[in-house]
């Protein structure tokens, strides 16, 4: 009776097992079985490999499945199954298939699979020639994302499998693209390895560059003859690349000769022979110069106490000895040629690039520097009046932005907002700056400067009180985010066009308004002749408070512009109060073309010495002063310089 | 000639006569010296100001009677503190590095002693090698020759370009500011040698004294007070003789004057060059009462306030430089130093700290407008009031 209920309780399971037996994923795993279930990173690859070999569609799925912990494993006959867990702590257990349940266990029956993190990464290798050809595109670029992060040999025979059904024009150039950078790393044949280089020669791409890097990677190595490898080039040691003190140290490394007694040593070697306060019969309290110790030293070694110093001459007899080469990883010297020219060939189109993407750099600069100076090529260039205030305009201007996105949240509208808005307070505040004050002084220079100085500590202090001393955030539009990527070296951000074609649109009002407009007829006769313009019935008064007006109402646009890419802070108009008057006085005072040339001269000079020196932009900054000073040395009326009586004086 | 320039001026005597009694009641008073009514930590603020009087002296020279406005003399003075300031460091630091190595069981080498005090130096901007401009660090003679020098040469040569090439007005204001901006942004550099934005600190320190800070301050304080009384009657004696009324002629037309036959440059020059010197001394001294100069001293915005004080005290005498410094850097350090009470408008509290900046730049606008004299010019009222009584 026992025994037969002990063979009924068997045979029940194994009539399911019977039906689970006979699917193809379970033989193959069963196949592998003993690889599978002991599971380390140095043993498990020809699994692996024949899980995949098999073709069978749901081998994703089971890898997917062993990746995730989520395989456990029979204990009594050694299945696989997809296990979960049910509330009363036993499994269900289902089929790789079809998931169709095939019966429950108890987790003292079950083994987990736990793969370590090695085997993971390797599943995952395996899983990725899946996701290439998977129907989902996003999942397939990100199989060439993980490609293309951690290329393997081993990918590059799955990825020229998927090239084929590819229909995704963008995925398809991506898989081309990567395939004859993997083709040009990998493969085993060296003339495709070397077509697929020039096919590439001359390409911008980073990734171009940083395959063919490791191509070209090379070890020094010592010998005393020439060795039997792919040899870059041979080093003399004493020349700049090998400093004779260097090739020394390598010898050293290599156990070729002795080590150099630092002072360190030497010093620990003194210590270490201290008898009665003399050191070899030299008293302690004289060693202290460096020749007194050598001597001491020398004094030791003869006594046989310490290890004699390697000396010039020996060191110049061990490098006689010994030829130093570069020697490529990569054996082969055709590769190694072709990918030095093709590599040539792109740092050459690299470097033109750079010099593009310096161009627009510094043609951006130059329109956020002839942004911050177009309100002071009128107030200070057309009027003559120094407002060292005017940075502090700039800054109000950028708060009204900031103050109309608390209450405006969506970006471009109040950007809208803003830039009407700013205009109208920072005019309100030119024209008061300019009733309140200015007009008492327009005899003074000097002291404008000075009480326009007055006014700007006390707008800046008033800013720190009502906003407080941290940066407040202008955020520019979603549709201003993002770059306009021309290559992989030449880029510029949309909202550095945007500045740009600002900066244009204000060169346009600022000529419209001089040239066209009865202000700006106005405000020229007054600039040149304000009692003359008085007799033929202007109203100076008047013209001087709008042409103020408009220049500190531009500021405060300026501001808006600026603070979108800049941080908005109480201190941010004093950062652009220097450069402005230097662009304005550099441009030539009096002439807005000049203003434009003064900038972008400006613009370009920084621009240049960051390109020379990238590590330090105080410096470029600390030079452009320079460069500045003298250059008013040659051209002390700016550029543009008013001839004439325009030019006044 | 000299007793004639005092009797000419009796203004001179009557300063000199206040500075040496201040002296004497500061010192009577003070804790190293006296009866300890002055604490030695505003015997520092008094000194401190005694220093900004004589850069002040030098800004009224060069803008009150010679009609420059420079915005830059504040970069002379920082140079000068950075001058004096290298060898007290220098040397603070050689003591203390000649002292933890003669713990060691062989007697340090001068390599050893001067890694050590690169280590200690350089070490905050991630280097231990001695720049170029550190060779004479170890001279005290040399870096007090620099104190002059430096700020000389600089001022030389830039005034040379500048005055040569008729760069006047605003236009030279706004160069010399540039000047200012420009050293300030290089000595932001770790590169410049000179600790990068960490500055020069420790310098209260004198090396090798061990007296309290509380007589230290007043030596420093005697010293002050002794190098603005010189200074002062220097330039009382400079601006009273023919040289004075030549430069005062500038101010008032320089094209008249170089139609004259004067070189008008070579004038500027001199009184460019000159009050430089003066600056970089007035820093030298007060810097070490500062204990600390860092790049942000030298920013442009100093020398504007500088400008600012003179503008106060009345351009164009010397004692008017002198009260408009004292007053407002006093009153300053006062409302920003969190004595002055706040004051309750029921709805809103004025903390000073944050409105006398405010305050300040208002008061500024004001005086420019409807007082341009400053404080000296209600001495001035004041004298000629008892000469119409007096007639």
């Amino acid at each position: 009776m026992k025994t037969l209920l002990l063979a009924l309780c068997f045979a029940l399971p194994f009539g399911h097992f019977a039906i689970a037996q006979t699917t193809p994923v379970q033989d193959v795993l069963q196949s592998q079985r003993a690889l599978i279930e002991k599971s380390s990173r140095r043993t498990i690859g020809p699994a692996i490999d024949a899980l995949v070999a098999s073709g069978l569609p749901q081998m994703q799925t089971v890898l997917e499945i062993w990746q995730a912990k989520e395989m456990w494993q029979r204990k009594a006959d050694g299945l696989f199954f997809v296990a979960t867990k049910n509330a009363d702590g036993t499994y269900t257990l289902r089929n790789f298939e079809s998931g169709a349940d095939v019966g429950t266990a108890a987790s003292t029956d079950l083994r987990q699979l736990k793969p370590n993190s090695g085997v993971r990464a390797m599943i995952a290798t395996a899983l990725v020639q899946f996701q290439l050809s998977d129907p989902d595109p996003a999942k397939r670029a990100d199989a060439l994302n993980s490609i293309s992060r951690d290329p393997q040999a081993a990918l590059m025979a799955p990825l020229r499998a998927s090239v084929q059904g590819e229909t995704d024009p963008n995925i398809l150039s991506r898989k081309i693209r990567l395939e004859r950078l993997m083709t040009m790393a990998y493969d085993t044949s060296v003339p495709n390895r070397v077509a697929a280089i020039i096919e590439m020669s001359g390409d911008l791409g980073v990734d171009f560059r940083a395959t063919l890097n490791p191509i070209l990677s090379t070890t020094r190595v010592l010998a005393q003859t020439q060795p039997d490898a792919n040899i870059a080039q041979e080093v003399i040691a004493g020349s700049d690349a090998l400093t004779r003190k260097a090739a020394y140290a390598l010898l050293v490394a290599a156990g070729d000769a002795p080590a150099e007694i630092t002072a360190d040593a030497r010093d620990a070697a003194l210590q270490a022979n201290i008898e009665g306060g003399r050191i070899a019969g030299f008293p302690v309290a004289q060693l202290s110069t460096e020749a007194a110790r050598d001597r001491a030293y020398d004094a030791l070694v003869s006594g046989d106490l310490a290890r004699p110093r390697v000396t010039q001459a020996d060191i110049d007899a061990s490098l006689a000895n010994f030829r130093f080469f570069d020697v490529y990883t990569e054996p082969s010297q055709t590769v190694t040629t072709a990918a030095e020219d093709a590599l040539a060939a792109s740092e050459t189109r690299v470097a033109i690039s750079q010099a593009a993407d310096l161009g627009l750099d510094a043609l951006s600069l130059a329109s956020i520097y002839f942004l911050a100076a177009i309100g002071l090529a009128i107030t200070f260039g057309v009027m003559g009046v120094i407002n060292m205030a005017h940075g502090e305009f700039i800054m109000m201007g950028a708060y009204t932005g900031y103050v109309v996105q608390l209450f405006v949240p969506n970006h471009t509208a109040s950007i809208l907002i803003a830039v009407p808005l700013a205009f109208a307070v920072t005019f309100a505040a030119g024209v008061a700056l300019e009733r309140l004050v200015v007009r008492w002084l327009y005899h003074r220079p000097l002291e404008t400067l000075l009480a326009t100085f007055g006014v700007s500590i006390a707008l800046q202090q008033l800013a720190k009180n009502i906003f407080g001393t941290q940066a407040r955030p202008l955020t520019s539009p979603a549709w201003l985010d993002g770059a306009w990527t021309i290559n992989d070296v030449v880029s510029i951000s949309y909202i550095r066009i945007a500045i740009f074609i600002l900066a244009l649109l204000f060169l346009a009002l600022f000529l419209f308004i001089m040239k066209r407009t009865r202000l700006g007829l106005e405000t020229r006769a007054v600039t040149q002749n304000p009692k003359m313009a008085a007799s033929m019935g202007i109203n100076p008064d008047r013209v001087n408070m709008l042409t103020f007006g408009l220049g500190s109402g531009i500021a405060g646009i300026a501001g808006v512009a600026i603070g979108l890419f800049a941080k908005v802070t109480s201190e941010m108009g004093s950062d652009y109060i220097v450069q402005s008057f230097m662009t304005v006085v550099v441009g030539g005072v009096g002439n807005i073309w000049g203003t434009l040339a003064g900038a972008a001269m400006i613009g370009g000079f920084q621009k240049g010495v960051e390109f020379l020196n990238p590590s330090n932009t105080l410096a470029a900054q600390t030079y452009m002063i320079i460069f500045i000073i003298i250059f008013i040395q040659f051209r002390p009326r700016g550029i543009i310089a008013l001839k004439g009586r325009a030019a006044g004086d | 000639m000299n007793r004639s320039f005092i009797a000419r001026n009796p203004s001179v005597l009557i300063f000199l006569a206040i500075l040496a009694l201040f002296t004497l009641g500061v010192t009577v008073l003070s804790e190293g010296f006296g009866i300890g009514l002055i604490s030695t930590s505003f015997v520092k603020v008094l000194g401190k100001t005694l220093c900004l009087c004589l850069i002040a002296i030098a800004m009224d020279l060069i803008w009150g009677y010679t009609g420059i406005l420079s915005l830059g003399h504040f970069a002379f003075f920082g140079l000068g503190g950075y001058m004096l300031g290298m060898w007290l460091m220098y040397e603070r630091t050689r003591q203390i590095v000649v002292n933890s190595l003669s713990d060691g069981v062989l007697p340090p080498t001068p390599e050893e002693v001067t890694t050590g005090i690169g280590n200690q130096i350089f070490g905050v901007v991630g280097s231990s090698d001695f720049p170029l401009i550190w060779t004479f660090a170890d001279s005290l003679v040399l870096q007090l020759a620099f104190v002059v020098l430096v700020p000389g040469i600089l001022a030389l040569v830039f005034g040379w370009l500048a005055f040569r090439s008729r760069v006047t007005g605003v236009y030279l204001s706004i160069l010399t500011q540039a000047m200012t901006l420009g050293l300030s942004l290089y000595l932001f550099q770790n590169a410049s040698g000179l600790r990068g934005n960490n500055g020069l600190s420790g310098l209260q320190n004198l090396p090798g004294i061990t007296a309290p800070q509380s007589v230290v301050s007043l030596w420093f304080f005697w010293a002050s007070a002794l190098v603005l009384g010189l200074g002062y009657l220097l330039v009382a004696w400079i601006v009273s003789g023919k040289f004075g009324s030549v430069i005062r002629g500038i101010r008032d037309n320089e094209a008249r004057v170089r139609f004259l036959g004067y070189s008008v440059e070579t004038y500027k020059l001199a009184v460019f060059t000159l009050t430089a010197c003066i600056s970089g001394i007035a820093g030298a001294l007060y810097y070490p009462q500062a204990g600390i100069i860092n790049p942000a001293e030298v920013a442009p915005i100093a020398s504007i306030y500088l400008a600012v004080w003179v503008a106060i005290g009345g351009r164009g005498r010397l004692y008017g430089a002198v009260i408009g410094t004292a007053f407002v850097s006093l009153v300053s350090s006062w409302f920003t130093g969190g004595q002055a009470p706040d004051v309750p408008l029921g709805f809103y509290t004025v903390k000073w700290v944050d409105w006398w900046l405010v305050l300040l730049g208002l008061c500024f606008v004001l005086v420019t407008l409807y007082a341009p004299n400053g404080i000296g010019g209600l001495i001035d009222l004041l004298k000629r009031k008892r000469k119409e009584t007096d007639a």
